[in-house]
């Protein structure tokens, strides 16, 4: 090859991905990034709901892909997979990890589309900042094997922060990268890593508590786990997933589940969906909007506004007003007694 | 040089990026894509996303709970 090599980087925002992209970028090769958005990722959507107060400090975008893309100089490509990922989620092949998490599928996944991406554009080989044995299973030894298969990448996908601990790939026998300039990472220790990045001069970069994706954080997948038994059937829309990251999610009767605003930044997220759902507010005192998801049969809509009148301002005295609204109906107003903390039973908490 | 106009309103980053990324791919240098979203957020994650392309912001602002950016596409950068 007498043109400059080019990769595609997965890039997650992280720490790992951004060293890999910036190892083979240091060898010549010619990197652009690439982001997929399934819905399940921890940040890049959360501006609207709370203030990011971690994007203020480290200035530019509070998008992680964004701002690592711009640290190491390179296009990102943010490809919307939402519709595609519902099959990964829903029905994944190796099965799900502590929670709903289907790591191997979404490893599979990514770099398929990664190797779609790279064909498309004649890219030349794929790059991610996969370590061999630091998740328990999408990069443990054995299934690394898998990804590079069941993905079609084959010997196009390069691991560089792990490469010397695999057999050589194509760019590596091409001469595209040297793999005496790659590394042989391995294990939960993280320490390689940040003295790699001392080295390269990076000195920030997202820590994500628990990852990058809801679908690892135990909380989020019971309520996930709730959508589907209430429903029967595992299907989900954006709405529905963007709205489990969302308020206290509370069921009290089987048929009718209620998200209540936690925060004034949850308040006026949950505002923007009140053409979708029948929800209360209350209006003799300070207190949180509420969502009604389900039916509401008889007794329902006074024992959800005893509810919210819980954790209101209100919560204490004798009644508390409340404003009720179909989507499309004007409002009833109606007085209740909020429910005392000992007659809300924790089973009616999900997640 | 054409200027249309991209309705993000009440999506949620990181879909205005996304839908942005997809305008501008139809676009040619030096023309305009006015673009409206009510995620706050899309204030910087345009504007990073611009700057990584190649793009340029040429305005942008908050005004009654709504964004408006102005981009102008680039000569030579892929969306």
């Amino acid at each position: 090859m007498t043109e400059q090599p080019k990769a595609v980087a997965l890039i997650s925002g992280g720490l790992d991905s951004m060293l890999a992209a910036r190892v083979v970028q240091e060898q010549g090769v010619h990197v652009e990034g690439i982001n997929f958005f399934t819905g399940f990722c921890v940040e890049g959507h959360t501006h609207a709901i709370r203030a990011d107060k971690r994007a203020e400090e480290r200035q530019g975008s509070g998008n992680n892909a964004l701002w690592v893309a711009e640290r190491l100089g390179i296009p990102l490509h943010i490809e919307d997979v939402v519709e595609e990922y519902k099959e990964v989620l829903t029905n994944p092949r190796h099965g799900y990890g502590a929670n709903l998490n289907p790591c191997l599928d979404c490893k599979v996944f990514m770099v398929r589309k990664a190797r779609e991406w790279m064909e498309a554009h004649g890219f030349d080989f794929i790059v991610t900042g996969e370590v061999v044995g630091q998740r328990p299973k999408s990069q443990r030894a054995k299934y690394l094997p898998v990804v590079s298969a069941e993905s079609e990448a084959e010997d196009r996908l390069l691991r560089p922060l792990s490469a010397r601990r695999l057999e050589p790939t194509l760019p590596e026998r091409m001469g595209w990268v040297d793999r005496e300039r790659l590394h042989g990472f391995h294990g939960r220790s993280r320490k390689p890593q940040m003295a790699l990045a001392e080295r390269l001069g990076i000195e920030t970069w997202a820590q994500p508590a628990g990852g990058c994706c809801f679908l690892t954080d135990a909380s989020y997948s019971a309520k996930l786990a709730d959508l589907w038994r209430a429903r029967g059937a595992k299907n989900y829309d954006l709405d529905d997933i963007m709205l489990l990251k969302v308020g206290r999610h509370l069921r009290p009767r089987p048929h009718l589940k209620l998200i209540i605003a936690r925060e004034e930044g949850e308040t006026r997220f949950l505002e923007g969906y009140r053409r979708r759902y029948p929800h209360l507010r209350t209006v003799s005192c300070g207190g949180p909007i509420a969502l009604l998801d389900g039916t509401l049969e008889e007794g329902d809509l006074a024992l959800a506004a005893r509810l919210v009148a819980r954790f209101s301002a209100g919560r204490n005295a004798e009644s508390v007003e409340l404003e009720a609204a179909e989507p499309d109906g004007a409002p009833q107003r109606l007085s209740v007694t909020p429910l005392a903390p000992q007659a809300v039973p924790a089973e009616w908490y999900i997640g | 040089m054409a200027r249309t106009s991209l309705d993000c309103r009440n999506l949620l980053c990181p879909m205005p990026v996304i839908r942005v990324q997809a305008a501008v791919a139809k676009l040619a240098a030096g023309d305009e894509l006015a673009v409206y979203a009510t995620d706050p957020g899309a204030l910087q994650d345009i504007p990073a996303w611009c700057r990584v392309h190649g793009h340029a912001v040429l305005s942008s602002e908050e005004r009654d709970g709504e964004v408006y950016l102005l981009v102008r596409v680039g000569g030579g950068a892929s969306a």
